[in-house]
């Protein structure tokens, strides 16, 4: 089965380069399967998970907090503000985070900026899912 | 003389504890400094990718007509964003004294600036000055990260947003190598110069990109991360710059402490044989008068 490059990279490091089959991103509009030889793509990416490995099996997962992804010459480079593979998240902290952020959320305090914790929750949550059902 | 034996002694135990901090302070940079740089290098591909993705981008957008995020578009006015970025602490030879000296020729040269101010430095600086400023960021560590910057630069991208300036300017320090480093202004918005000198068009056949769900919706999130990311390097950048010119400051305090004590041991001989000389024909002398 023809496989192709992916590369997560953010500002801080390169996540991960692997060699794979099919990813699938979650892109602004939605999520979005890629396989090999796509025409050549950018696309806008969320708070999600990008899942990515061979085209059945088991697939690897990364957490990541927006940023996009691109697809030219056979390889997908999303380039995200900040990555993690699932194996790496810290779940306790993530869970901790999440709480904190839904405290905030639910104390509903004027001075606390809204959009702000609601991104933290997200993210938080975001990271729990990458971790679940390994 | 005895005396100024002891004051010499004295003195260069003062010296040698000096030297001797200087020399753990220069080793502390060299360091830091080797990760700072590992950390700036890293970041710029990141970087470029980003500016031929963006660039790609707003060529497709311009080509289709659509419209491009407001925080692109450039308006002529002259109000100025001044985001300055400088370390918190000091003993780093010139460095933050260039930075806020070029800060100043800024504020001289523009008549409508507003100040962003990173590092204690430059906050302490202007605020010795009585000079106001819209935000100051000061105590980001050692090892700033993406955060950090993101937080800096999206509260400009607001203000701008919201028309409080017509351009934003960062000044910071670019490193180059571990002796050279630049004091460097470079516009972040609006992007329609940076665009159009620095992207290169390639040559040939251009493949023809989808955008996912359009290029407006692709922009709206590119030219945040850009600008983002462009605060960021400036922040490694500045971090790489900072224990490189501390690094070089301390190396030559060492250097000249070491100079200066080979002065005063020098003087400490002299004074030594002098008061030996003296004791000799003094005794001499007494022997002979009883003699």
């Amino acid at each position: 089965m023809s496989s192709y490059r992916l590369e997560i990279v953010t500002a801080e490091r390169q996540v991960v380069e692997v060699e794979v089959e099919s990813v699938l991103l979650p892109t602004t509009s939605g999520r979005l399967g890629i396989w090999a030889n796509h025409a050549p793509l950018l696309t806008a990416l969320k708070i999600g998970l990008v899942e990515f490995g061979p085209k059945t099996g088991k697939k690897r997962k990364a957490a990541i907090s927006g940023g996009f992804a691109e697809m030219a010459d056979n390889t997908l480079t999303i380039l995200a503000s900040s990555a993690e593979l699932a194996e790496e998240i810290d779940v306790l902290r993530a869970k901790e985070a999440k709480e904190r952020a839904q405290q905030r959320l639910d104390e509903a305090q004027a001075d606390w900026d809204f959009a702000r914790v609601q991104i933290a929750l997200e993210k938080a949550i975001n990271r729990i899912n990458a971790t679940d059902n390994e | 003389m005895a005396q100024s034996g002891r004051d010499l002694k004295r003195r260069m135990q003062t010296v040698k504890n000096t030297q001797q901090i200087t020399k753990a302070m220069e080793m502390i940079a060299a360091s830091k400094l080797r990760r700072a740089q590992e950390r700036v290098e890293r970041s710029r591909p990141y970087r470029k990718r980003l500016e031929q993705s963006l660039g790609r981008a707003l060529r497709a957008a311009s080509a289709a007509g659509e419209e491009v995020p407001s925080i692109v578009r450039s308006n002529d006015g002259e109000r100025a964003c001044l985001i300055v970025v400088t370390s918190d602490r000091g003993l780093a030879g010139g460095y933050n004294a260039n930075i806020l000296r070029q800060a100043e020729e800024f504020l001289r040269e523009h008549e409508d600036v507003q100040m962003v101010l990173v590092g204690r430095k430059a906050r302490d600086y202007f605020r010795r000055l009585d000079k106001p400023f819209l935000a100051d960021y000061v105590y980001l560590g050692d090892k700033p990260n993406f955060n950090q910057a993101q937080e800096i630069s999206q509260v400009v991208q607001e203000f701008y947003r919201n028309d409080l300036f017509d351009k934003v300017v960062i000044l910071y320090t670019h490193f180059v190598s571990t002796v050279i480093h630049k004091t460097e202004m470079q516009q972040i918005l609006p992007l329609t110069e940076l665009e159009a000198e620095k992207t290169p068009v390639a040559r040939g056949v251009q493949p023809l990109y989808l955008y996912e769900p359009s290029v407006g919706d692709v922009l709206q999130t590119l030219v945040p991360l850009y600008v983002d990311t462009v605060v960021f390097q400036a922040l490694l950048e500045a971090q790489a710059s900072e224990q490189g010119s501390r690094m070089n400051a301390m190396h030559s305090a060492s250097d000249n402490a070491g100079e200066l004590l080979e002065q005063l041991s020098l003087s400490f001989n002299r004074a030594r044989q002098s008061a030996i000389t003296t004791e000799i024909s003094e005794i001499v002398g007494g022997a002979e008068a009883l003699g």
